[in-house]
């Protein structure tokens, strides 16, 4: 693209990538951006679009413009589940992840509406711009120029392509190996320039190298421990990287420590001089600590009562502010036998569900959940009230759904459905009672949830046995334990369950029928109702393949549509995490499809 | 006396060997695995993990993995932990300085304070004095650690604001600034637990003392014309901290594992807080190499209690 300006020079491809990116640093401001790009016929949506996809988004719109970098002093945060590694490949939850993201960088980020905003990529590649193709199996990733690792060595395509091949093998046993199987190989186009080649159209391309499971690191610290080895790699805990802080001291369960990194690629950034993140500890006194004490800048997933939250801001030393993910929290509907073993398993697939296996059972119990008084007085500002178990990001939510709580309602269906009250006041029918246990992991408001249900089901002649398990076990993968969630030896069972990607792929297969939970495949399915339905695997097929975003956004809305129709999960609040944020500090956004660091070198103190 | 002694030590070994199979057999019997987070992870195919279990030797049985555990402690590697890959001495010695700073101070500090009161109770029973210091201890060993904490922590820290209640390690400071850091941040920690170990400790002391004055060779020390401090010090106790001094020699090792709630409740990184976290995500090596050596401290201080209560005491020998 040519076009004449003062002087006459032409300005070609090279240079407006080049103000674009001193737009994005701050070096013009978007003012004179605009104009210059005004005066050369671009039209304001064009240069809105332009700015967007370089980076410069509602997100980093800040006021803060400093001169210089550093200068802000000590950072301190608390995340209450101390880290216990710091190689985003080997990191087991969150708090890992979280800790590794201090110094190591993906190629693009997910902001809060779950965006893509470009952190080692110099671009977000999309069909526009002819960085993702249109068969959908092959994208191109430019990478930022300049960007060095912590010891100096510069970051180039080659880390790329060995952080694929380090993630892929499988006697590396890293836990990103998911985002990374379905790359056929990566070509260098030079050494600032990668093509992905998918095995089959991929619509979610940004599995690979974005977010928490794209984070890289340096292939020449990582070379020599391919494999078996890659556990005993010394740089597993004094980690190298491209972020904002460079490593000074880890302490596993207890502190990570970082110093500013002086060669940071984002000129000015960032603004404090060193970060110590303290680990340990519960989340209750990690709310006090900021919102109370101001100990502390930043804590991290405040998983306590709204209530006790609101009473600590009053001190006006920090706020809860969340952040929206896809996580669920919801009461899932066995559709096996707990109670029968076959084989040495019970909840088989071969013994369906006494009276879950009648529509109607299922109905009566989702009218008789009380989600407006849950939500209301159990999670105040930590949950909101949802009919859809799939509700993020935006496009994927489902209108067509809604939830009731009416207990005469209840009564009716069951009533209709030839569920007579007996002497005792528990429905039966056929010699089956409707009597039901109801698990769940120790926790408050868990249960106060479960009580709230069981009385509601009491007043439409059901018979509720509450259980709760301690969390470590509750959610334990080990396949001798009855009482492991996936085994899920009651008749329903309450929890959440985490979508951590703006795309839906992984979150839905909780309900195809090749996932279901068995002894054979350990109960590491993940489809723990055991729900198999035709027409849902065939829309999941489908939607795996589809690349026009409108229809798969379609597809998955059908999908959950489905789900919540057949009464299968009966969704109770969508959780946000809610992080605590000292009033001094800005611009510290979170968001909920990245990690809480994932605008770290933006962030300031004023005030 | 060394022939006892030589007993004891071999006696030792069967003991221990004993401990470590108890231990490791429930800790491999127990439920969870240090995996099980993975299991809830979407993005993580159930490949990985089992892989994983399969690499640190998981799905073997139980008697298979001691043996496996035996040899490499006798050889000297106390293997790697399974969350962080760190290897286990590693991880104890970083924890060592601070447990030791902490907790031995409060097992200082509870010495200090109990046994002077506990004498001073003891020489005047019943007076005013001794009435307010019996109370304070009993309020004292009644209420639990985790209230005090608290108490402390919302007095001292919310509403006073002048102490901080999460526990800094690292302080990076030179001479007095650093001194005085210290001082602030383990100042709640170590009141919170010296005072509990003092009140039980006090109310011995005084027993002890008391159970000694009564007898006659004091009154005949007091006859012959000895000073009253003469007579406390050279002859009442000498023989009364006899049994306090072997009390503390048995509490030492309780040191090593420290006080798990405090540590937990003003996060302060000590050997406490590495157990429990270490339990509670099964991760096995590292809670044998901590449960072991505590084993062999409470050995090895029994052992020493032992002696140091047939030196002190020459009514007591150790025959053969």
């Amino acid at each position: 693209m040519t076009a004449g300006m003062e002087g006459g020079s032409a300005m070609d491809a090279v240079e407006i990538r080049r103000l674009i990116e001193d737009a994005n640093t701050g070096k013009i401001s978007r003012r004179s951006f605009v104009h210059v790009m005004a005066g050369l016929g671009l039209t304001t949506s064009l240069i809105g679009q332009m700015l967007a996809a370089s980076g410069v988004g509602a997100a980093q719109a800040s006021a803060f413009t400093p001169t210089k970098r550093g200068g802000g002093g000590p950072l301190r945060a608390l995340w209450w589940q101390g880290p216990t590694l710091l190689n985003p490949h080997f990191a087991i939850g969150t708090k890992d992840q979280d800790a590794s993201r201090i110094f190591y960088e993906p190629l693009a980020s997910y902001d809060p509406d779950g965006q893509l905003v470009p952190v080692l990529a110099q671009e977000i590649p999309s069909l526009e711009n002819g960085a993702v193709a249109k068969d959908g199996k092959a994208v191109t990733w430019r990478l930022k120029r300049g960007v060095s690792w912590h010891d100096g060595k510069p970051f180039t395509a080659d880390d790329v392509i060995f952080n694929w091949e380090f993630a892929v093998d499988p006697a590396t046993s890293a836990l990103t190996i998911g985002s990374y199987s379905d790359i056929e190989k990566i070509e260098k186009l030079d050494s600032h320039t990668v093509k992905i080649l998918f095995k089959r159209p991929t619509p979610f391309w940004s599995d690979a190298f974005c977010g928490v499971r794209g984070m890289l690191i340096p292939k020449h610290l990582f070379e020599g421990f391919r494999g078996e080895k890659s556990r005993e790699a010394p740089t597993n805990l004094k980690p190298v990287g491209t972020g904002p802080y460079k490593f000074i001291d880890f302490k596993p369960g207890d502190l990570v420590r970082g110093e500013i990194n002086p060669n940071y690629h984002i000129p000015n950034r960032p603004f404090f001089d060193t970060l110590e993140l303290k680990g340990g500890g519960d989340a209750a006194s990690a709310a006090r600590a900021v919102l109370q004490t101001g100990e502390y800048d930043y804590a991290w997933n405040l998983q306590v009562e709204d209530d006790i939250l609101k009473r600590l801001e009053q001190g006006g030393k920090g706020r809860a502010v969340p952040s929206l993910g896809g996580n669920m929290e919801f009461i899932a509907l066995n559709m096996t036998d707990p109670n029968k073993e076959i084989d040495g398993e019970r909840s088989s697939l071969k013994a369906p569900h006494p009276f879950f296996s009648d529509p109607a059972v299922r109905q009566a119990l989702t009218l008789l959940v009380d989600r407006g008084a849950i939500q209301e007085h159990i999670y105040g500002r930590t949950g909101i009230q949802t009919a859809n178990f799939l509700n993020a990001p935006s496009r994927f939510q489902s209108k067509n759904t809604r939830w009731e709580f009416n207990i005469d309602k209840a009564n009716q269906v069951l009533d209709t459905a030839g569920w007579k009250r007996g002497a005792d006041g528990t429905r039966a029918k056929d010699g089956v009672k409707l009597k039901l246990v109801f698990a769940t992991s120790i926790n408050a408001p868990r249960q106060k949830a479960q009580a709230i249900v069981k009385q509601a089901c009491a007043k439409a002649g059901l018979d509720v046995e509450l259980k709760s398990v301690v969390a470590s076990v509750f959610f334990s993968s080990d396949p001798a334990n009855p009482d492991t969630y996936p085994h899920f030896y009651t008749d329903i069972q309450m929890f959440t369950v985490t979508q951590t990607q703006p795309d839906p792929g992984n979150f839905m297969n909780q309900f195809v029928s090749w996932e279901a939970a068995t002894k054979a495949n350990k109960w590491q399915g993940r489809n723990i109702t055991r729900w198999r339905n035709e027409e849902y695997d065939r829309l999941y097929r489908a939607a795996e393949t589809e690349l026009d975003p409108g229809k798969r956004a379609g597809l998955f809305i059908r999908m959950n549509d489905l789900v919540i129709n057949n009464f299968v999960v009966i969704p109770l609040v969508w959780r946000p995490r809610i992080a605590g944020v000292s009033n001094t500090l800005r611009d510290a956004v979170a968001s909920g499809w990245d990690s809480d660091f994932w605008h770290l070198p933006y962030w300031y103190r004023q005030g | 006396m060394s022939s006892y002694f030589f007993r004891r030590l071999l006696i030792a070994i069967p003991v221990l060997a004993g401990i470590s199979l108890v231990l490791f057999t429930i800790l491999a019997l127990a439920p969870g695995d240090p995996f099980e987070e993975l299991a809830t992870n979407p993005n993580v195919p159930r490949e990985v993990a089992q892989r994983l279990r399969a690499q640190y030797g998981l799905d073997d049985p139980v008697l298979v993995r001691y043996v496996r555990w035996a040899a490499a402690m006798a050889r000297g590697e106390w293997g790697f932990s399974f969350a962080s890959r760190v290897d286990v001495t590693t991880l104890i010695l970083q924890r060592l300085p601070t447990t030791l700073f902490v907790i031995g101070s409060a097992q200082l500090l509870g010495i200090v304070i109990a046994l002077p009161i506990g004498i001073l109770s003891a020489l005047r029973p019943y007076s005013v004095f001794d009435q307010v210091a019996t109370t304070l201890a009993f309020i004292g060993f009644s209420l639990p650690t985790f209230f005090t904490g608290l108490l402390f922590i919302l007095f001292f820290s919310i509403h006073l604001d002048w102490l901080p209640f999460i526990y800094r390690a690292d302080i990076d400071a030179t001479g007095w600034r650093w001194a005085w850091e210290h001082v602030r941040y383990g100042l709640m920690p170590i009141a919170v637990l010296g005072l509990f170990q003092g009140a039980a400790l006090m109310r011995f002391t005084r027993a002890s003392v008391l159970e000694v004055i009564r007898l006659e060779y004091v009154q005949t020390a007091r006859a012959k014309g000895l000073s009253e401090s003469g007579t406390i010090l050279k002859h009442v106790l000498r023989n009364a901290l006899i049994p306090v001094v072997t009390l503390v020699a048995l509490q030492i090792p309780a040191m090593f594992t420290g006080a798990v709630i405090t540590e937990q409740i003003f996060r302060v990184p000590g050997i406490g807080s590495l157990l429990i976290a270490s339990i509670l995500s099964n991760d096995t090596p590292v809670v044998m190499a901590i449960t072991f050596v505590y084993a062999c401290l409470v050995v090895t201080f029994n052992l020493a209690a032992d002696l140091a209560y047939g030196w002190l005491d020459p009514r007591i020998s150790y025959h053969g």
